[in-house]
């Protein structure tokens, strides 16, 4: 595709489209680039509070559980469980977009379940981990563990963990949504009977664009 | 393309054959087990220092971003002047970090000289118990033990 635009051709007089793309999917770009903002805003926030903070609790004491495990010491592991989920439930999307390519049904319902199932696993992590957090005293305006060095920490900590970490979860919780719609819609036929799954292809730009903020999510908060 | 295509038709895009998709995959996994590899070394032995780890992090996570960007998204393969159109808006985010993260480090530096009572504050050691919840001590952590 990228490679085939004859040069001097005229894109911008009309008749064709510039980028080559469907509306919707260029659309789904551009939603997704501003709510990158959004989540940027968030994280850039997050980094300037502590950046303006004396002190700041160590992730590794925090986020040190992991489940039927007791009071366990695991830094990272049950994280980086959920960021696998996360980083398989997105190869299976892309799966689901090429077998779409493909015209292949079949397959496009057998992926699209396997990514609907990733996607509830991470929601179920998450609730785990909210639920072990809150068990622990941490929640809004609560927080019960102290900075590294000792000395008292701010609710900072975790307005900020459970409000980015919510509102990503959100997105996972409406990315999941979409899928189901869409394999529904696969069920039904409906995508056959257009003759192409670029439906498939946008819902899987907002599964990627989920696991992408992960990254920087699981980054910012259990890494730095 | 509006047509209805069979089955047999398989309109072919040579772009979306699925090595490239584990390749990714295996790549992603990789880096997040270097993080992760990284991470613990440094909480066993202190080795690498906590401000060298953060770089190699976000040098890391760039990739990671890149490699979901342009692979699972797809952007690479696009027309470049839609990934222009993606590109230079996010380039901003280059002056948002550094531009709010030094106003974070100066706000704090500012107020460390000027409001001595606030740095004096923040040096103490927490109270050994916080009203309700007792094993608020990441040492002294019981489980169930908070409500």
């Amino acid at each position: 595709m990228a490679h085939s635009v004859p040069a001097g051709q005229k894109w911008w007089s009309g008749g064709k489209s510039p980028f080559n793309v469907e509306y919707g999917k260029l659309m789904m770009w551009y939603f997704l680039m501003s709510d990158a903002f959004t989540f940027g805003a968030f994280l850039i926030s997050y980094g300037s509070i502590r950046f303006a903070t004396n002190g700041w609790p160590d992730p590794n004491e925090v986020f040190r559980a992991f489940p039927l495990m007791g009071d366990t010491h695991l830094p990272l592991v049950f994280v980086s469980l959920m960021t696998f989920i996360l980083i398989m439930s997105s190869v299976t999307m892309v799966l689901a977009v090429a077998a779409g390519h493909q015209n292949d049904r079949k397959k496009v319902t057998f992926y699209m379940i396997l990514t609907i199932i990733g996607g509830l696993m991470f929601l179920g992590c998450q609730a785990w981990e909210w639920t072990h957090l809150h068990s622990e005293g941490a929640w809004w305006g609560r927080n019960p563990f102290v900075n590294a060095d000792g000395s008292a920490a701010t609710t900072n900590f975790t307005n900020f963990f459970f409000t980015i970490t919510g509102f990503h979860g959100f997105h996972v919780f409406s990315g999941v949504i979409i899928n189901i719609i869409m394999l529904i819609k696969n069920l039904r036929g409906d995508f056959e009977k257009r003759g192409h799954y670029l439906m498939i292809e946008k819902a899987g730009l907002y599964w990627h664009f989920v696991d992408l903020v992960w990254v920087f999510v699981f980054t910012c908060f259990y890494l730095l | 393309m509006e047509n209805i295509q069979t089955a047999g038709s398989q309109h072919h895009e040579p772009e979306f054959n699925t090595k490239p998709i584990w390749r990714t995959f295996w790549i992603l996994l990789g880096i997040t087990l270097v993080e992760l590899v990284l991470a613990t070394i440094h909480l066993k032995t202190g080795f690498p220092p906590k401000y060298v780890l953060n770089g190699v992090y976000l040098i890391l996570t760039c990739a990671k971003a890149f490699y979901i960007i342009a692979e699972f998204m797809h952007l690479r393969h696009e027309l470049k002047n839609l990934i222009m159109t993606i590109a230079v808006p996010a380039t901003l985010f280059i002056w948002f970090i550094i531009s709010f993260l030094y106003e974070g480090n100066s706000y704090k530096n500012l107020r460390n000289r000027y409001d001595r009572h606030h740095l004096e504050m923040s040096k103490e050691k927490a109270p050994a118990a916080e009203g309700e919840h007792e094993g608020h001590e990441p040492a002294a952590k019981k489980p169930g033990a908070a409500e």
